[in-house]
């Protein structure tokens, strides 16, 4: 039943936002209160006493299904859902003016239904439909990413939507093959659970096709090198609470997609997924960490570093033991706080100075303080510095990387991870710190988005120093569903 | 009923094979609905084989979707651009892209073999490869053609090959499934299409190819 009422909520909130009333921030007001109930209720669903590893729970006449990898997704996509609905407040207003209200009743309805078919994804239990879910997540953010309407923008919305449609479109067939791979193993329904029982009577060329098909198709989703290249144009073209949504979740969502069929592959013979896994993973990693360091822009700095985690999320996932997955699902986590701040503090400083251009912002510190020290802090917490959260989990992922005795993989990573950490930190370093040319002006933030700064720097910082036995356990049963 | 059935995907590839040689845009979206309809009549061909209604209303779904509302979604939102008479531009000329799709072809006959080679039917001989070669040949359209609608063509015929292979390797896959697939492949055309229009109205021409602002230096 909870996992109705979570899907209903945005639903609910979509044509509320649409009703034109005088009153402007209705359409706001409305998304932050139904948000905070989808991460309350998400919340209540993924620490509950009996979520149990593998075996789901089912409503809605096994449609909907939830289990602690689905429930680790719904809770992050619910938690940058409402942060991001909190700093849209902020700043929509400054952004869109306060001359347009019907701009942003459009911003907010569009944004109902993107996290509504974002928290589709987890929660669906019938494959098929799943793909669905994955393609309306790019329908519904097409407008978000074209919605400062600029010809760059359009640019990047447009380079968006084909290039996911098509891997979409690949992704289907692969869906597809593996439906027929489970009737010919005759199994009668095409969910998660139903494969999880028939996988070992599946022939491994179904799975292996259907696998690579998915791996192309999501992965152009995902961002993995080389299917890349749409994703820095729409994550930095888009407004900034929206880029928190795309980098910080929908990349995962599709990733979840992928991940979810590794442990089926695992048990055919010589088990090729791990290698491609891999070899996707440290592509990605070590493109974007070169990508980043040549950045002009701050949001497509983040957008590469996106591109980094993604790959590091595959090559722990790839790296086949129960010590590297719960590093990946740490990662999964850990990556979906920061990159949602980095987005709301890089949001603030393009408030605060009005460009993009990472040459043109000098002495930000001295500008606005709250925008220049969460600036520097999220791009210390995404780049991997100790205390905040990525770190942890990057470090746990090269231990049992290392103690597996991939050295050549770790290697490659902990390379690739240095050179992403010098990139970012050069660029951010001189934007918050360098010298300014004039005398600065002082702009005050406005005080959701401050306190969106606040609110989402407590999980970076407290995920750093130690897991909380609830998430602790989450994460340790999402990791053994990933495992086999 | 094979040989019929053979006959639909036979055509069915000369319609993907339009899509890359089409000079104007209005022959294209005419050769699309083709497609679509020739998609329909093999889930009818399959849907007797197999005495399956679940087919039949597949096929229903997509002439209602494909044959009429996209078309005319399209012809309501971008009638200016669908009656311009002009050519296509593209990357490469008409001559070496029809060359590739033929090649693309043979090369998609080669990567369904294994799976074929697991005692399929002769439906699934006819369905699964041209449903991929129209996967690679919509896929390669939309890397060589710099317009927008033909772009969106590109992607509803992968679309389409998808949902050819799918008649034959997925008969019953369930009646929601389908509902929302051609939803979504409604809310393609209705999202592709509107961004088009702004694109139009901001940049003032659809060459998206031409859109390159946004790179790596």
């Amino acid at each position: 039943m909870e996992l109705l009422i979570i899907l209903l909520i945005p639903l609910i909130a979509t044509p509320i936002c649409m009703i034109p009333l005088k009153k402007r921030g209705i359409s706001s007001w409305v998304t932050i209160i139904g948000t905070l109930a989808v991460f309350i209720m998400s919340s209540v669903v993924a620490f509950h006493p009996v979520l149990p590893a593998r075996v789901s729970f089912t409503t809605l006449g096994g449609w909907l299904s939830c289990d602690s990898l689905s429930a680790l997704i719904l809770v992050l996509v619910s938690f940058v859902g409402f942060t991001a609905s909190l700093f849209s407040l902020g700043y929509m207003r400054k952004t869109n003016g306060e001359q347009s209200p019907k701009g942003a009743q459009q911003y907010y309805a569009l944004y109902n239904l993107f996290l509504f078919s974002m928290l589709a994804v987890p929660l669906l239990a019938h494959i098929a439909v799943v793909w669905i879910a994955v393609e309306l997540t790019t329908l519904f953010s097409v407008f978000l990413v074209g919605f400062e309407n600029t010809p760059g923008a359009l640019e990047a919305a447009w380079k968006y939507v084909v290039l996911t449609c098509m891997g979409a479109a690949v992704a289907l067939v692969g869906v597809l093959i593996l439906y027929w791979g489970l009737r010919v193993a005759g199994a009668e329904n095409f969910t998660w659970q139903g494969l999880l029982e028939v996988a070992p009577k599946i022939r491994p060329v179904f799975l292996k096709t259907a696998f690579l098909f998915i791996l192309i198709g999501f992965g152009t989703k995902a961002g993995l090198v080389p299917l890349h290249t749409w994703l820095p144009d729409a994550h930095s073209q888009a407004p900034s609470p929206v880029c928190a949504l795309l980098s910080g979740i929908e990349t995962t969502t599709a990733l979840y997609v992928i991940i979810r069929l590794f442990p089926f592959l695992q048990e055919i013979p010589g088990n090729s997924a791990s290698s491609w896994f891999i070899t996707f993973g440290l592509l990605s990693a070590g493109v974007a960490a070169f990508l980043l360091i040549q950045v002009k822009d701050y949001k497509r700095l983040f957008a590469f570093s996106t591109i980094e985690h993604m790959g590091i999320i595959l090559v722990a996932a790839g790296l086949g033991s129960g010590a590297a997955h719960l590093g990946a699902v740490s990662q999964i986590l850990a990556h979906a706080v920061t990159k949602s701040f980095c987005f709301f503090a890089a949001g603030s400083a393009l408030l605060v100075t009005g460009t993009r251009d990472i040459s043109s912002v000098r002495g930000l510190i001295r500008i606005s303080p709250a925008a220049g020290i969460s600036l520097m802090l999220g791009g210390l917490a995404i780049a991997g510095a100790p205390p905040f959260a990525v770190f942890l989990s990057e470090f746990s992922i090269l231990k049992a990387g290392l103690s597996a005795g991939h050295y050549l993989v770790i290697g490659g990573l902990t390379l690739f991870i240095a050179i992403a950490f010098c990139g970012i930190m050069s660029h951010i370093n001189q934007m918050v710190f360098g010298a300014a040319s004039g005398p600065p002006v002082r702009f005050v933030l406005p005080l959701s988005c401050k306190a969106t700064l606040a609110l989402a720097v407590i999980p970076i910082v407290a995920l750093g120093i130690s897991f909380p036995q609830p998430i602790h356990t989450l994460l340790q049963f999402a990791a053994f569903s990933i495992g086999r | 009923m094979v040989q019929l059935n053979a006959l639909a995907g036979a055509l069915f590839v000369l319609t993907v094979f339009g899509i890359v040689g089409m000079r104007q845009v209005i022959g294209s979206l005419r050769l699309f609905v083709i497609q679509s309809l020739l998609l329909a009549g093999s889930a009818c061909i399959l849907g007797y084989e197999y005495t399956s209604v679940h087919l039949f209303v597949v096929a229903g779904i997509t002439i209602f979707t494909k044959a009429f509302m996209i078309p005319w979604l399209l012809y309501h939102m971008l009638s200016h651009e669908i009656h311009a008479r002009r050519e296509i531009t593209q990357v490469l000329n008409i001559p070496t892209s029809l060359l590739i799709a033929a090649g693309l072809v043979i090369g998609s006959y080669f990567m369904v073999r294994p799976l074929l080679d697991i005692g399929a039917g002769a439906f699934l001989k006819v369905n699964l490869p041209i449903g991929v070669a129209g996967l690679l040949i919509g896929g390669y359209a939309i890397t060589v053609r710099r317009e927008a609608l033909p772009q969106l063509l590109g992607i509803l015929t992968m679309e389409n090959g998808a949902f050819l292979a799918g008649v034959c390797i997925a008969p019953n896959l369930p009646l929601m499934a389908e509902l929302a697939a051609a939803f979504d492949v409604l809310i393609i055309a209705l999202v592709v299409g509107l961004l088009t229009r702004s694109i139009q109205k901001r940049v003032g021409s659809t060459l998206v190819g031409k859109m390159t602002s946004l790179k790596e230096e």
